[in-house]
Protein backbone atom coordinates (compact mmCIF):
# COMPACT_ATOMS: atom_id res chain seq x y z
CA UNK A 1 0.00 0.00 0.00
CA UNK A 2 1.43 3.42 -1.21
CA UNK A 3 1.03 5.85 2.34
CA UNK A 4 0.06 9.06 1.94
CA UNK A 5 0.48 11.63 4.78
CA UNK A 6 0.32 14.73 6.08
CA UNK A 7 2.10 16.60 8.27
CA UNK A 8 1.61 20.02 10.17
CA UNK A 9 3.73 21.91 11.60
CA UNK A 10 2.15 23.43 14.84
CA UNK A 11 4.83 25.82 15.68
CA UNK A 12 3.87 27.79 12.16
CA UNK A 13 0.38 26.96 12.03
CA UNK A 14 -1.79 30.67 12.83
CA UNK A 15 -5.22 29.09 13.40
CA UNK A 16 -6.30 31.42 9.76
CA UNK A 17 -8.58 28.84 8.91
CA UNK A 18 -7.46 29.15 5.54
CA UNK A 19 -7.28 25.35 5.17
CA UNK A 20 -10.91 24.98 6.06
CA UNK A 21 -12.09 27.57 3.13
CA UNK A 22 -9.97 26.35 0.55
CA UNK A 23 -11.37 22.81 1.10
CA UNK A 24 -14.60 24.09 1.18
CA UNK A 25 -14.32 25.34 -2.41
CA UNK A 26 -12.44 23.55 -3.53
CA UNK A 27 -14.59 20.34 -3.17
CA UNK A 28 -18.17 23.03 -2.96
CA UNK A 29 -18.63 21.34 0.56
CA UNK A 30 -22.42 22.83 1.31
CA UNK A 31 -22.98 25.63 3.71
CA UNK A 32 -23.30 24.08 7.42
CA UNK A 33 -21.00 21.48 6.81
CA UNK A 34 -17.24 20.57 7.52
CA UNK A 35 -14.80 18.29 5.75
CA UNK A 36 -11.64 19.91 7.87
CA UNK A 37 -11.98 22.26 11.06
CA UNK A 38 -9.03 24.08 13.11
CA UNK A 39 -8.57 22.81 17.19
CA UNK A 40 -7.15 25.17 19.54
CA UNK A 41 -5.12 23.18 22.32
CA UNK A 42 -4.03 24.60 25.49
CA UNK A 43 -2.33 22.29 28.03
CA UNK A 44 -0.26 22.70 31.44
CA UNK A 45 -0.80 24.43 34.37
CA UNK A 46 -0.80 28.65 34.48
CA UNK A 47 1.71 30.21 34.47
CA UNK A 48 3.62 27.15 32.50
CA UNK A 49 0.55 26.56 29.42
CA UNK A 50 1.07 25.67 25.58
CA UNK A 51 -0.86 26.76 22.91
CA UNK A 52 -1.22 25.00 19.62
CA UNK A 53 -3.36 25.12 16.79
CA UNK A 54 -4.33 21.73 14.76
CA UNK A 55 -6.04 21.87 11.73
CA UNK A 56 -7.78 18.71 11.78
CA UNK A 57 -9.60 16.07 9.25
CA UNK A 58 -10.43 12.24 8.00
CA UNK A 59 -6.69 10.83 9.40
CA UNK A 60 -7.28 8.66 6.31
CA UNK A 61 -5.83 5.63 8.89
CA UNK A 62 -4.06 2.63 7.32
CA UNK A 63 -6.43 0.51 9.72
CA UNK A 64 -9.24 2.33 9.10
CA UNK A 65 -11.82 1.28 11.03
CA UNK A 66 -14.65 3.15 9.37
CA UNK A 67 -13.60 0.96 6.14
CA UNK A 68 -13.87 -2.06 7.76
CA UNK A 69 -17.16 -1.51 9.11
CA UNK A 70 -19.21 -0.33 5.86
CA UNK A 71 -21.61 -3.12 5.52
CA UNK A 72 -22.17 -2.31 1.51
CA UNK A 73 -18.12 -1.50 0.80
CA UNK A 74 -19.47 2.39 0.05
CA UNK A 75 -15.80 3.13 1.88
CA UNK A 76 -13.03 2.23 -0.05
CA UNK A 77 -9.10 2.65 -0.50
CA UNK A 78 -8.33 4.99 -3.44
CA UNK A 79 -5.99 2.83 -6.18
CA UNK A 80 -4.12 0.95 -3.34
CA UNK A 81 -3.37 3.81 -1.37
CA UNK A 82 -4.16 4.66 1.99
CA UNK A 83 -6.57 7.32 0.98
CA UNK A 84 -10.24 6.58 2.47
CA UNK A 85 -13.01 7.42 -0.72
CA UNK A 86 -16.45 6.67 0.03
CA UNK A 87 -18.78 6.05 -2.97
CA UNK A 88 -21.83 7.72 -2.89
CA UNK A 89 -23.69 5.17 -5.35
CA UNK A 90 -23.24 2.10 -2.84
CA UNK A 91 -23.85 4.43 0.66
CA UNK A 92 -27.24 3.36 2.05
CA UNK A 93 -26.19 6.10 4.87
CA UNK A 94 -26.79 3.76 7.80
CA UNK A 95 -24.25 5.48 9.88
CA UNK A 96 -21.94 2.39 10.75
CA UNK A 97 -18.85 4.00 9.47
CA UNK A 98 -19.63 7.08 11.35
CA UNK A 99 -20.20 5.35 14.61
CA UNK A 100 -16.60 3.43 14.11
CA UNK A 101 -14.68 5.98 13.01
CA UNK A 102 -12.51 7.50 16.40
CA UNK A 103 -12.06 11.13 14.81
CA UNK A 104 -15.55 11.92 14.17
CA UNK A 105 -14.06 12.86 10.93
CA UNK A 106 -16.85 12.16 8.65
CA UNK A 107 -20.50 14.02 7.73
CA UNK A 108 -23.74 12.97 6.39
CA UNK A 109 -24.14 15.21 2.94
CA UNK A 110 -27.58 16.61 2.28
CA UNK A 111 -28.57 14.30 0.00
CA UNK A 112 -28.08 11.76 2.27
CA UNK A 113 -25.02 9.52 1.95
CA UNK A 114 -21.68 10.07 3.81
CA UNK A 115 -18.94 11.83 3.15
CA UNK A 116 -15.43 12.94 4.20
CA UNK A 117 -12.07 14.51 3.40
CA UNK A 118 -10.04 13.13 0.35
CA UNK A 119 -7.16 14.29 0.54
CA UNK A 120 -8.23 15.62 -2.46
CA UNK A 121 -7.08 12.63 -4.68
CA UNK A 122 -8.13 14.29 -7.46
CA UNK A 123 -5.78 17.00 -7.31
CA UNK A 124 -2.80 14.11 -5.96
CA UNK A 125 -4.09 12.23 -8.98
CA UNK A 126 -2.51 15.63 -11.03
CA UNK A 127 0.87 16.02 -8.74
CA UNK A 128 -0.97 18.88 -7.16
CA UNK A 129 -1.31 18.74 -3.28
CA UNK A 130 -4.41 19.04 -1.24
CA UNK A 131 -6.07 21.93 -1.50
CA UNK A 132 -6.12 22.88 2.51
CA UNK A 133 -2.34 22.63 2.05
CA UNK A 134 -1.69 24.90 -1.43
CA UNK A 135 -3.23 27.35 0.75
CA UNK A 136 -1.74 27.81 3.86
CA UNK A 137 0.10 31.37 4.19
CA UNK A 138 2.50 29.39 7.12
CA UNK A 139 3.09 26.69 4.94
CA UNK A 140 3.06 24.70 7.63
CA UNK A 141 1.04 22.07 6.77
CA UNK A 142 2.82 19.44 4.18
CA UNK A 143 1.48 16.60 2.08
CA UNK A 144 3.60 13.53 0.65
CA UNK A 145 4.39 9.48 0.17
CA UNK A 146 5.70 8.38 3.22
CA UNK A 147 7.65 5.28 1.56
CA UNK A 148 9.33 7.38 0.12
CA UNK A 149 12.71 8.48 2.30
CA UNK A 150 12.98 11.84 0.35
CA UNK A 151 10.07 13.37 0.60
CA UNK A 152 9.27 16.24 2.94
CA UNK A 153 7.18 14.54 5.09
CA UNK A 154 9.10 11.54 5.29
CA UNK A 155 12.02 13.74 6.02
CA UNK A 156 10.00 16.20 8.94
CA UNK A 157 9.25 13.22 10.56
CA UNK A 158 12.64 11.75 10.54
CA UNK A 159 13.65 15.06 12.36
CA UNK A 160 11.29 16.38 14.29
CA UNK A 161 9.13 15.53 17.42
CA UNK A 162 5.94 14.34 16.14
CA UNK A 163 2.45 12.82 17.16
CA UNK A 164 -0.52 11.84 15.13
CA UNK A 165 -4.01 11.71 16.98
CA UNK A 166 -5.51 9.08 19.25
CA UNK A 167 -2.65 6.28 17.78
CA UNK A 168 -4.24 4.24 20.92
CA UNK A 169 -6.84 3.23 18.63
CA UNK A 170 -4.56 1.11 16.02
CA UNK A 171 -6.24 3.06 13.30
CA UNK A 172 -2.49 3.99 12.62
CA UNK A 173 -3.53 7.33 11.12
CA UNK A 174 -2.11 9.68 8.45
CA UNK A 175 -2.32 12.84 9.59
CA UNK A 176 0.65 14.04 11.83
CA UNK A 177 1.74 17.36 14.05
CA UNK A 178 4.73 18.62 14.56
CA UNK A 179 5.06 20.01 18.55
CA UNK B 1 -5.40 21.63 32.40
CA UNK B 2 -6.02 20.64 29.09
CA UNK B 3 -8.54 22.40 26.81
CA UNK B 4 -9.03 21.70 23.13
CA UNK B 5 -11.28 24.43 21.71
CA UNK B 6 -12.49 24.75 17.68
CA UNK B 7 -11.68 27.51 16.34
CA UNK B 8 -13.36 27.33 12.99
CA UNK B 9 -16.85 25.68 12.66
CA UNK B 10 -17.60 22.57 12.85
CA UNK B 11 -21.70 21.87 13.17
CA UNK B 12 -21.91 18.75 10.75
CA UNK B 13 -25.42 16.91 10.74
CA UNK B 14 -25.99 14.45 13.39
CA UNK B 15 -21.77 14.35 14.56
CA UNK B 16 -21.69 17.78 16.45
CA UNK B 17 -22.12 18.32 19.09
CA UNK B 18 -22.01 14.74 19.88
CA UNK B 19 -22.48 11.78 17.58
CA UNK B 20 -26.37 10.75 17.31
CA UNK B 21 -26.61 9.21 14.34
CA UNK B 22 -28.29 6.37 15.24
CA UNK B 23 -31.56 7.46 16.90
CA UNK B 24 -35.04 5.36 17.67
CA UNK B 25 -35.29 3.49 14.90
CA UNK B 26 -32.33 1.51 15.61
CA UNK B 27 -33.27 1.32 18.96
CA UNK B 28 -36.21 -0.34 18.31
CA UNK B 29 -34.78 -2.42 15.70
CA UNK B 30 -32.49 -4.21 18.38
CA UNK B 31 -35.28 -4.47 20.78
CA UNK B 32 -37.79 -5.99 18.14
CA UNK B 33 -34.80 -8.23 16.59
CA UNK B 34 -34.15 -9.53 20.43
CA UNK B 35 -37.62 -10.52 20.62
CA UNK B 36 -37.69 -12.30 17.45
CA UNK B 37 -34.53 -13.82 18.80
CA UNK B 38 -36.33 -14.67 21.87
CA UNK B 39 -39.65 -15.97 20.01
CA UNK B 40 -37.06 -18.54 17.70
CA UNK B 41 -35.46 -19.82 20.59
CA UNK B 42 -38.26 -20.64 22.82
CA UNK B 43 -41.30 -21.64 20.41
CA UNK B 44 -38.36 -24.15 18.95
CA UNK B 45 -37.37 -25.33 22.23
CA UNK B 46 -40.72 -26.19 23.21
CA UNK B 47 -41.21 -27.89 19.45
CA UNK B 48 -37.84 -29.67 20.29
CA UNK B 49 -39.18 -30.83 23.26
CA UNK B 50 -42.62 -32.31 21.88
CA UNK B 51 -44.09 -30.20 24.14
CA UNK B 52 -46.42 -27.80 21.66
CA UNK B 53 -49.73 -28.85 23.26
CA UNK B 54 -49.07 -28.07 26.77
CA UNK B 55 -47.04 -24.91 26.02
CA UNK B 56 -49.58 -23.83 22.98
CA UNK B 57 -49.05 -20.59 23.28
CA UNK B 58 -45.16 -20.49 22.65
CA UNK B 59 -45.21 -23.44 20.21
CA UNK B 60 -48.35 -21.61 17.91
CA UNK B 61 -48.54 -18.21 18.72
CA UNK B 62 -45.73 -16.46 20.11
CA UNK B 63 -43.65 -16.96 16.02
CA UNK B 64 -46.78 -14.69 14.68
CA UNK B 65 -45.74 -12.30 17.31
CA UNK B 66 -41.99 -12.87 16.05
CA UNK B 67 -42.57 -12.36 12.72
CA UNK B 68 -44.20 -9.09 12.99
CA UNK B 69 -41.56 -7.71 15.16
CA UNK B 70 -39.01 -8.49 12.33
CA UNK B 71 -41.11 -6.75 9.96
CA UNK B 72 -41.51 -4.04 12.26
CA UNK B 73 -37.60 -4.08 12.68
CA UNK B 74 -36.78 -4.39 8.82
CA UNK B 75 -39.16 -1.33 8.47
CA UNK B 76 -37.71 0.61 11.16
CA UNK B 77 -34.32 0.05 9.86
CA UNK B 78 -35.32 1.12 6.15
CA UNK B 79 -36.28 4.67 7.85
CA UNK B 80 -33.52 4.79 9.44
CA UNK B 81 -31.29 4.92 6.45
CA UNK B 82 -30.55 8.43 4.92
CA UNK B 83 -29.89 7.33 1.51
CA UNK B 84 -32.44 4.85 1.22
CA UNK B 85 -32.31 5.00 -2.58
CA UNK B 86 -29.34 2.24 -2.60
CA UNK B 87 -30.42 0.08 0.36
CA UNK B 88 -30.34 -2.57 -1.91
CA UNK B 89 -26.75 -2.54 -1.63
CA UNK B 90 -26.58 -4.04 1.61
CA UNK B 91 -27.29 -7.56 -0.53
CA UNK B 92 -25.08 -6.55 -3.21
CA UNK B 93 -21.72 -7.25 -1.15
CA UNK B 94 -21.21 -9.35 1.54
CA UNK B 95 -18.42 -7.43 3.62
CA UNK B 96 -17.23 -10.01 6.24
CA UNK B 97 -15.01 -7.38 8.45
CA UNK B 98 -18.57 -5.42 9.01
CA UNK B 99 -20.98 -7.15 11.86
CA UNK B 100 -23.63 -5.24 9.85
CA UNK B 101 -23.24 -7.22 6.84
CA UNK B 102 -23.26 -10.31 8.73
CA UNK B 103 -26.63 -9.11 9.92
CA UNK B 104 -28.09 -8.20 6.15
CA UNK B 105 -27.79 -11.57 5.43
CA UNK B 106 -28.60 -13.60 9.15
CA UNK B 107 -31.37 -11.57 9.21
CA UNK B 108 -33.03 -13.03 6.27
CA UNK B 109 -32.60 -16.66 7.33
CA UNK B 110 -34.04 -15.71 10.76
CA UNK B 111 -36.85 -14.18 8.65
CA UNK B 112 -37.30 -17.41 6.82
CA UNK B 113 -37.01 -19.35 10.00
CA UNK B 114 -39.86 -17.32 11.79
CA UNK B 115 -42.23 -17.41 8.78
CA UNK B 116 -42.19 -21.54 9.20
CA UNK B 117 -42.70 -21.48 12.19
CA UNK B 118 -45.11 -19.35 12.67
CA UNK B 119 -46.74 -21.37 9.09
CA UNK B 120 -46.08 -24.29 11.59
CA UNK B 121 -48.74 -23.21 14.27
CA UNK B 122 -51.11 -20.94 12.06
CA UNK B 123 -53.78 -24.16 12.41
CA UNK B 124 -53.84 -24.49 15.98
CA UNK B 125 -52.73 -20.76 17.23
CA UNK B 126 -54.49 -18.60 14.86
CA UNK B 127 -57.07 -20.57 12.87
CA UNK B 128 -59.14 -17.42 11.50
CA UNK B 129 -55.91 -16.50 10.30
CA UNK B 130 -55.61 -19.87 8.53
CA UNK B 131 -58.43 -20.46 7.15
CA UNK B 132 -58.23 -17.98 4.38
CA UNK B 133 -54.81 -19.23 3.23
CA UNK B 134 -55.95 -23.06 3.15
CA UNK B 135 -58.70 -21.64 0.43
CA UNK B 136 -55.72 -21.20 -1.79
CA UNK B 137 -53.76 -24.86 -2.55
CA UNK B 138 -50.65 -23.15 -2.56
CA UNK B 139 -51.19 -21.67 1.18
CA UNK B 140 -52.48 -25.44 1.81
CA UNK B 141 -49.61 -26.91 0.76
CA UNK B 142 -47.40 -24.51 2.56
CA UNK B 143 -49.12 -25.15 6.17
CA UNK B 144 -48.42 -29.23 5.58
CA UNK B 145 -45.25 -28.17 4.43
CA UNK B 146 -44.05 -25.84 7.59
CA UNK B 147 -45.74 -28.82 9.74
CA UNK B 148 -43.45 -31.54 8.34
CA UNK B 149 -40.22 -29.97 8.64
CA UNK B 150 -40.90 -27.97 12.07
CA UNK B 151 -38.28 -30.26 13.71
CA UNK B 152 -35.24 -29.47 11.29
CA UNK B 153 -36.70 -25.89 11.38
CA UNK B 154 -36.64 -25.55 15.15
CA UNK B 155 -33.54 -27.04 15.18
CA UNK B 156 -32.18 -24.03 12.92
CA UNK B 157 -34.29 -21.60 14.74
CA UNK B 158 -32.42 -22.20 18.22
CA UNK B 159 -29.09 -21.93 16.17
CA UNK B 160 -30.30 -18.55 14.66
CA UNK B 161 -32.30 -17.09 17.55
CA UNK B 162 -28.97 -17.20 19.17
CA UNK B 163 -26.48 -15.82 16.54
CA UNK B 164 -29.08 -12.99 16.08
CA UNK B 165 -29.65 -11.73 19.35
CA UNK B 166 -25.52 -12.04 19.58
CA UNK B 167 -25.99 -9.84 16.57
CA UNK B 168 -27.69 -7.25 17.90
CA UNK B 169 -25.06 -6.87 20.98
CA UNK B 170 -21.95 -7.16 19.13
CA UNK B 171 -23.11 -4.75 16.50
CA UNK B 172 -22.51 -2.48 19.24
CA UNK B 173 -19.81 -4.00 20.75
CA UNK B 174 -17.80 -3.69 17.50
CA UNK B 175 -17.97 0.54 17.41
CA UNK B 176 -14.25 0.37 19.19
CA UNK B 177 -14.88 4.40 18.54
CA UNK B 178 -18.05 4.09 21.09
CA UNK B 179 -16.57 3.11 24.20
CA UNK B 180 -19.58 2.92 26.03
CA UNK B 181 -20.92 0.45 24.01
CA UNK B 182 -17.39 -1.51 23.26
CA UNK B 183 -17.83 -4.25 25.92
CA UNK B 184 -17.67 -7.57 25.38
CA UNK B 185 -20.60 -8.40 27.42
CA UNK B 186 -23.09 -6.58 25.35
CA UNK B 187 -23.38 -9.87 23.05
CA UNK B 188 -24.79 -12.09 25.70
CA UNK B 189 -26.05 -9.66 27.76
CA UNK B 190 -28.32 -8.68 24.51
CA UNK B 191 -28.99 -12.43 24.55
CA UNK B 192 -30.47 -12.41 27.67
CA UNK B 193 -32.21 -9.66 27.52
CA UNK B 194 -33.93 -10.62 24.06
CA UNK B 195 -34.74 -13.67 25.58
CA UNK B 196 -36.81 -12.53 28.54
CA UNK B 197 -38.54 -9.90 26.31
CA UNK B 198 -39.62 -12.79 24.72
CA UNK B 199 -40.78 -14.98 28.23
CA UNK B 200 -42.16 -11.29 29.27
CA UNK B 201 -44.53 -11.31 26.04
CA UNK B 202 -45.83 -15.57 26.97
CA UNK B 203 -47.00 -14.35 30.09
CA UNK B 204 -49.00 -11.65 28.95
CA UNK B 205 -50.35 -13.71 26.35
CA UNK B 206 -50.64 -16.98 27.52
CA UNK B 207 -54.02 -18.11 29.67
CA UNK B 208 -52.06 -21.53 30.43
CA UNK B 209 -51.09 -22.05 34.27
CA UNK B 210 -48.58 -24.38 33.33
CA UNK B 211 -47.13 -22.57 30.85
CA UNK B 212 -47.24 -19.16 32.83
CA UNK B 213 -45.90 -21.12 35.68
CA UNK B 214 -42.83 -22.22 33.76
CA UNK B 215 -42.37 -18.51 32.29
CA UNK B 216 -42.82 -16.93 35.83
CA UNK B 217 -39.18 -18.97 36.66
CA UNK B 218 -38.08 -18.47 33.49
CA UNK B 219 -37.71 -14.64 33.58
CA UNK B 220 -36.99 -14.36 36.81
CA UNK B 221 -33.89 -16.09 36.01
CA UNK B 222 -33.17 -14.11 33.11
CA UNK B 223 -33.62 -11.21 35.15
CA UNK B 224 -31.43 -12.25 37.86
CA UNK B 225 -28.98 -13.49 34.97
CA UNK B 226 -29.43 -9.85 33.27
CA UNK B 227 -28.88 -8.04 36.35
CA UNK B 228 -25.35 -9.96 37.00
CA UNK B 229 -24.87 -9.53 33.30
CA UNK B 230 -25.19 -5.44 33.43
CA UNK B 231 -23.88 -4.78 36.64
CA UNK B 232 -20.40 -7.36 34.92
CA UNK B 233 -20.50 -5.36 31.76
CA UNK B 234 -20.37 -1.79 33.94
CA UNK B 235 -17.52 -3.14 35.37
CA UNK B 236 -15.62 -4.54 32.91
CA UNK B 237 -15.72 -0.71 31.48
CA UNK B 238 -14.62 0.51 34.70
CA UNK B 239 -11.83 -1.44 34.46
CA UNK B 240 -11.07 -0.74 30.28
CA UNK B 241 -9.40 1.83 28.88
CA UNK B 242 -9.48 5.46 30.20
CA UNK B 243 -12.22 6.27 27.65
CA UNK B 244 -14.33 3.57 28.69
CA UNK B 245 -13.40 4.39 32.37
CA UNK B 246 -14.26 8.06 31.23
CA UNK B 247 -17.74 6.78 29.36
CA UNK B 248 -19.02 5.58 32.97
CA UNK B 249 -18.98 9.16 34.18
CA UNK B 250 -22.73 10.56 32.62
CA UNK B 251 -24.38 7.37 34.83
CA UNK B 252 -22.30 7.90 37.97
CA UNK B 253 -23.16 11.63 38.68
CA UNK B 254 -23.31 13.05 35.23
CA UNK B 255 -26.24 14.03 33.06
CA UNK B 256 -27.88 10.10 32.45
CA UNK B 257 -27.80 9.17 36.34
CA UNK B 258 -30.77 9.21 37.10
CA UNK B 259 -32.13 8.23 33.54
CA UNK B 260 -29.92 4.99 33.89
CA UNK B 261 -30.87 4.53 38.12
CA UNK B 262 -34.24 5.26 38.06
CA UNK B 263 -36.32 5.34 34.73
CA UNK B 264 -33.93 1.73 33.95
CA UNK B 265 -32.52 -0.61 36.75
CA UNK B 266 -35.24 0.23 39.13
CA UNK B 267 -38.31 -0.08 37.19
CA UNK B 268 -36.96 -2.23 34.31
CA UNK B 269 -34.79 -4.92 35.77
CA UNK B 270 -35.03 -5.05 39.94
CA UNK B 271 -38.97 -4.05 40.30
CA UNK B 272 -39.81 -7.15 37.96
CA UNK B 273 -37.19 -9.31 39.46
CA UNK B 274 -39.08 -8.55 43.25
CA UNK B 275 -42.34 -9.41 41.46
CA UNK B 276 -41.42 -12.52 39.73
CA UNK B 277 -39.35 -13.72 43.11
CA UNK B 278 -42.86 -13.49 44.10
CA UNK B 279 -44.67 -15.24 41.38
CA UNK B 280 -42.33 -18.28 41.89
CA UNK B 281 -44.46 -19.12 44.81
CA UNK B 282 -46.96 -20.61 42.06
CA UNK B 283 -49.39 -17.94 42.14
CA UNK B 284 -49.95 -15.43 39.87
CA UNK B 285 -52.43 -13.04 40.13
CA UNK B 286 -53.70 -10.54 37.50
CA UNK B 287 -51.83 -7.33 39.03
CA UNK B 288 -48.56 -9.10 38.07
CA UNK B 289 -49.42 -8.46 34.58
CA UNK B 290 -47.34 -5.11 35.52
CA UNK B 291 -44.19 -7.23 35.67
CA UNK B 292 -43.99 -8.25 32.15
CA UNK B 293 -44.61 -5.15 30.88
CA UNK B 294 -41.64 -3.48 32.58
CA UNK B 295 -39.73 -6.73 31.33
CA UNK B 296 -40.45 -5.09 27.92
CA UNK B 297 -39.88 -1.64 28.65
CA UNK B 298 -36.42 -2.42 30.28
CA UNK B 299 -35.39 -3.95 27.51
CA UNK B 300 -36.19 -0.82 25.06
CA UNK B 301 -34.74 1.20 27.95
CA UNK B 302 -31.31 -1.00 28.24
CA UNK B 303 -31.26 -0.87 24.33
CA UNK B 304 -31.77 3.51 24.19
CA UNK B 305 -28.77 3.62 27.16
CA UNK B 306 -26.56 1.74 25.93
CA UNK B 307 -26.77 3.14 21.87
CA UNK B 308 -27.35 6.90 22.97
CA UNK B 309 -24.19 6.80 25.85
CA UNK B 310 -22.25 4.70 23.14
CA UNK B 311 -23.01 7.77 20.97
CA UNK B 312 -21.89 10.54 23.56
CA UNK B 313 -19.22 8.74 24.56
CA UNK B 314 -15.76 9.10 22.04
CA UNK B 315 -12.29 9.95 21.91
CA UNK B 316 -13.33 13.61 20.34
CA UNK B 317 -14.23 15.83 23.46
CA UNK B 318 -13.49 19.81 21.36
CA UNK B 319 -15.53 22.43 23.17
CA UNK B 320 -17.76 23.29 20.29
CA UNK B 321 -17.89 27.61 20.60
CA UNK B 322 -19.98 28.07 17.33
CA UNK B 323 -23.50 29.03 18.07
CA UNK B 324 -26.14 28.75 15.32
CA UNK B 325 -27.75 31.71 15.95
CA UNK B 326 -24.73 33.70 14.89
CA UNK B 327 -25.71 33.04 11.39
CA UNK B 328 -29.79 34.13 11.65
CA UNK B 329 -27.59 37.67 13.01
CA UNK B 330 -25.45 37.88 10.30
CA UNK B 331 -28.50 37.17 7.95
CA UNK B 332 -30.18 40.13 9.72
CA UNK B 333 -27.71 42.31 8.75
Amino acid sequence: MIRYAMVIDTKLCIGCGDCVVACKTENKVPAGLNRDWVVEATTGTYPDLKTEFRSERCNHCTKPTCLYACPTAATYRWEGTNIVLVDPDKCTGCGACIAACPYDARLIMNEGYVSKCTFCHHRVEQGLDPACVASCPTNCMHFGVLDDPNSTVSRLLATREHKAMHEETGNEPQVYYLT
Amino acid sequence: MREEILITVRDNYKIDPTVSVWGWQVIADLFLVGLTAGALIFAALVILRGKEETFDFTAKRLPLIGLISIGLAMTFLFLKLTHKIVFWRFFGAFVPTAVMSWGAWLLQLVILAILLLTLQGLRKGYPSLASPVEKFGIGRWALNWAERIKRPVAWASVVLGVIIAFYTGTLMTSMDARPFSSSGLMAPLFLVSGLATAAAVVLIGSRNAEERRLFTGTLFGLLAFKVLLLALTLANLANGSQQQIESLHPIFGGDYTQLFWLFFVIPGLLVPLVIEAFGLRGKRPAWMIISPVLVLYGAYMLRQLFVDLGQVSGYIDYVNTYNPALLDLLGMH
